[in-house]
């Protein structure tokens, strides 16, 4: 179980990794509290406008299509950090930037029109349990892209050095993450949303 | 306009108008921190404060800072307590209302209830794991020494805001976990459950990163050989509870988050209309706060396991099942949330369901009771002031639990539920366990820490106030539940009540009488550290790594990284070195041993936090953006800064194992 020392334990990975998958973990239950409370509220439009209405699918594909290429070219960084190509792994940092930047503009821009539509966050128990829950992941989202432009910037002062490599790692687990609660999200939220 | 948004809405009405908060909240709050900073300056002790603790990423350190701001705030809220219990002894019968206005009652009892949950268990808990877990299981530090250093300051910074409430503004008065919609903006639409929602968001960040910091540690750096069912039961009773703040916090962070989208955004998730649900702030509070009852008691259940078998000199009974009790009662702790509101209506069957469940908890925690009680069978006790908190837990926490098991009952639930029988219940339960188990714990682990024993009579005085004080005071709340008396009152009707208020608040004079004993007890300890030093690192006999230390352990714990190969391995070295007629012997080939820097970051980022709570409070947007953009400034800048660590030289090691070495043999 325990064959391996870690006497340098600032330095080793297995330990921080591992401690950051538990970060996942907590953030996990954030997540899965925020879905409990839509479930719980998501008919109690209390008669306001429901959400049902105002869903543009296709809008919201496109949305997740950014998302998920964003995590596609995060791997290509992946594959570009493991060959010690620090020019490449910046580039395709930037390019997962842009995607995700792409996806929080969207949702910023999806927000302001259900605004506008009347369906703001103090019009029901549902709406606002909506706008909490995909807000979250939009700030979380947000954070991501702060800590990818660091990252990016790290890689090109300092080169892909132990302590840099393993941010990115941390970063790959978060961004997969975001991913993975977004695909809840889309479904939870707008597929059956739109039934 | 950009006043409104730099000052929100302070003023200079903020100070409290009410005479007996003022004068003795913020009167003794000033004078204390006048005394702080007059003697930091006198005795020029500035630049020492920064760089030994302040910066410190030592766990022992941290730890002791853990233990100081939890004895702080039990000072405060046990004050609060004997004021209340005054006002209730006095506050009885037609047209007495004591000297407390009822809106001032409630803030106490809110204040109450918070602190001593978030700002003396919580805290306590961190300290003393801390302080000896790191030593019980070999290592030199914990996994994430920097993150220790900031869970404290975020716990220490909360604990500070918590104070400031006394002279800005006022805390809530909506109870400990401020039930909404009470908690709304309709009915609290002061300040109060602000502060109460940013201080413990800023204190339960602390917590959680704690809980993840404690579990790498656990999981990841344990010494050669001990795997894990070699580890102390106090290793795996922490690991569990830390498994639970780890699940449990976030719940309480989403809880608190979406209250205070309630209060500031108009939101309708626990208001009592446009679609919000009222039982739903209750489901969730407590889907965090009954795990969190565990995440308070399963570590003193650690603390006893080892103290029974170290003052039995005895191996501790039953140490598999013991393991599996505190991980069934971590499982358990899950599912029994709903017995906190069984009045609620959710049916027969889901109250069927919660009240067997919270039955069952009784059957590992009787596993274990029955495994102290065992190892103490036919054990050779020695009686010292931590064998004697463990005899006064054993039969105190029994009744708590017993009478716990009667509410687990919902038919029995509905007559006493929120009356006094309750409040007595959780007491007997928090006081019995929780509490005795620290006291106990910070006497057996004093000498670890600072290097001398803590004088035993006395520790006894305090001992036999504490425990005389807690019967006195919360047994006649027994019969008070049951006689009809609720909770949250700051004054009854019915006379037959007196008698009983009257004894229980001579219960609590008695416990604050205790306290003061204990206060003695430090400061006599300190007079004749001399005559109280513990030379060996042994003082009681111990059986785990901690005792093959010196007292206090060195600032990097271990010199030689030990390697066992069982349970209890340092025990049955030192009868190994006894047949062969010596001591401890001493390895004489040091190495140099690598060990993180200190950091300001915690506590710069903890303060820009709590600017961050207190901004959000007061509706400070400038104040509160300039403190959310420093705090990613900060992390940001620690990211570009990898010389985190370093190596103290062997020659540096030697000396001072030579010097314990020295002693030791003297």
């Amino acid at each position: 179980m325990n064959s391996k020392v870690v006497a340098h334990a600032h330095n080793s990975d297995a330990a921080d990794i591992l401690g950051f998958w538990l970060y996942i973990m907590t953030d996990c239950i954030l997540f899965g509290t925020l879905f409990a409370v839509y479930l719980v509220l998501h008919t109690s439009t209390s008669y306001g406008p429901s959400l049902k209405h105002l869903i543009d699918l296709n809008y919201v594909l496109g949305e997740t299509m950014f998302l998920l290429l964003s995590n596609f070219a995060f791997g290509l960084a992946i594959i570009a950090s493991y060959r010690k190509k620090g020019f490449m792994t910046s580039l395709m940092l930037l390019l997962t930037f842009a995607l995700g930047l792409a996806f929080v503009f969207m949702e910023v821009k999806e927000f302001i029109h259900l605004v506008h539509e009347g369906y703001s966050w103090d019009v029901s128990g549902a709406a606002s349990a909506f706008f909490t829950l995909v807000g979250t992941h939009g700030l979380h989202v947000s954070l991501g892209l702060i800590w990818i432009l660091v990252v990016t910037m790290q890689i090109m002062t300092m080169g892909l050095n132990g302590a840099v490599t393993r941010r990115l790692t941390y970063l790959g687990l978060f961004w997969n993450f975001l991913d993975i609660v977004w695909i809840f999200v889309f479904s939870v939220v707008y597929l059956f949303g739109a039934i | 306009m950009i006043e409104q948004l730099i000052f929100g809405k302070l003023s200079l009405d903020v100070f409290p108008k009410d005479a007996l908060t003022l004068y003795l909240g913020g009167g003794l709050l000033f004078s204390g921190f006048i005394a702080i900073v007059g003697s930091l300056t006198y005795f020029k002790k500035w630049r020492y404060l920064w760089e030994e603790w302040v910066c410190t990423v030592d766990h022992k350190k941290i730890g002791i800072m853990y233990i100081v701001v939890a004895f702080v705030m039990f000072f405060r809220a046990l004050v609060q307590a004997m004021i209340m219990r005054s006002q209730q002894a006095i506050a009885v019968g037609p047209g007495h209302t004591g000297f407390m206005t009822p809106e001032l009652y409630n803030q106490f009892f809110s204040e109450h209830g918070v602190i001593m949950i978030f700002f003396v268990a919580m805290p306590l808990i961190f300290g003393l794991i801390n302080l000896v877990l790191p030593l019980q299981i070999g290592a030199r530090d914990v996994a994430y020494p920097y993150l220790n250093s900031l869970s404290f300051w975020l716990t220490a910074v909360s604990a500070g805001l918590i104070m400031i409430t006394l002279m800005i503004g006022n805390f809530e008065r909506a109870g400990w976990l401020a039930y909404a919609p009470l908690s709304g903006l309709k009915y609290s639409p002061d300040v109060g459950v602000d502060y109460f929602i940013w201080i413990l968001q800023v204190a339960g960040v602390g917590s959680l990163l704690a809980g993840i910091n404690f579990i790498v540690t656990i999981l990841k750096m344990r010494c050669p050989g001990m795997t894990l069912m070699k580890m102390p039961i106090f290793v795996w009773a922490s690991f569990c509870s830390m498994l639970l703040v780890a699940l449990a916090f976030p719940i309480l962070t989403v809880t608190l988050a979406l209250l205070a989208l309630d209060r500031t955004m108009d939101m309708h998730f626990f208001t009592q209309e446009m679609g919000g649900n009222i039982m739903m702030y209750i489901n969730l509070i407590w889907a965090w706060g009954h795990p969190e009852v565990y995440i308070l008691v399963l570590p003193v259940f650690g603390v006893f396991s080892e103290i029974v078998a170290t003052f039995s000199r005895k191996r501790l009974f039953g140490y598999t099942t013991m393991v599996w009790a505190i991980l069934s009662i971590g499982f358990l702790s899950f599912v029994v949330w709903l017995h906190h509101f069984f009045t609620m209506g959710a049916g027969a069957n889901v109250n069927a369901f919660f009240g067997i469940m919270t039955m069952i908890i009784a059957v590992p925690t009787g596993v274990k009771v029955f495994n102290w009680l065992f190892t103490m069978y036919r054990g050779d006790i020695n009686f010292s002031t931590p064998m004697l908190w463990m005899m006064a837990f054993f039969s105190t926490f029994a009744i708590g639990g017993a009478t716990g098991v009667i509410m687990a009952v919902p038919p029995i639930d509905f007559q006493t539920h929120n009356s006094l029988f309750l409040v007595a219940h959780f007491h007997n339960v928090i006081i019995g366990g929780v509490v005795f188990g620290f006291f106990a714990g910070i006497t057996y682990w004093f000498p670890k820490v600072f290097g001398f024993v803590l004088d035993e009579k006395r520790g006894k005085y305090a001992f036999y106030l504490w425990v005389v004080g807690f019967y006195v005071a919360f047994m006649p709340l027994y019969p008070l539940g049951l006689m009809g008396a609720m909770r949250r009152n700051y004054r009854f009707d019915n006379l037959d009540f007196q008698p009983y208020l009257i004894v229980a608040a001579i219960g609590a004079l008695l416990i604050f009488a205790g306290f003061l004993c204990q206060l003695w007890q430090l400061f006599y300890s300190i007079k004749h550290r001399d005559r109280l030093r513990d030379k060996t690192g042994d003082p009681w006999d111990g059986r785990t790594l901690e005792w093959s230390l010196s007292s206090p352990a060195p600032f990097y714990n271990f010199a030689h990284i030990p390697d066992v190969s069982k349970i209890d391995d340092f025990w049955y070295k030192k009868q190994e070195w006894e047949r062969a007629g010596g001591g401890k012997p001493q390895n004489t080939a040091y190495e140099d041993i690598h060990m993180p820097r200190s950091t300001p970051y915690g506590f710069i980022i903890s303060v820009l936090a709590g600017l961050f709570g207190f901004s959000m409070v007061w509706h400070m947007w400038l104040p509160a953006i300039f403190a959310i953009v420093s705090i990613i400034i900060a992390v940001v800048v620690k990211s570009f800064n990898l010389d985190t660590d370093y190596y103290v030289k062997a020659s540096e090691v030697e000396e001072i194992e030579n010097l314990h070495f020295a002693e030791y043999k003297s």
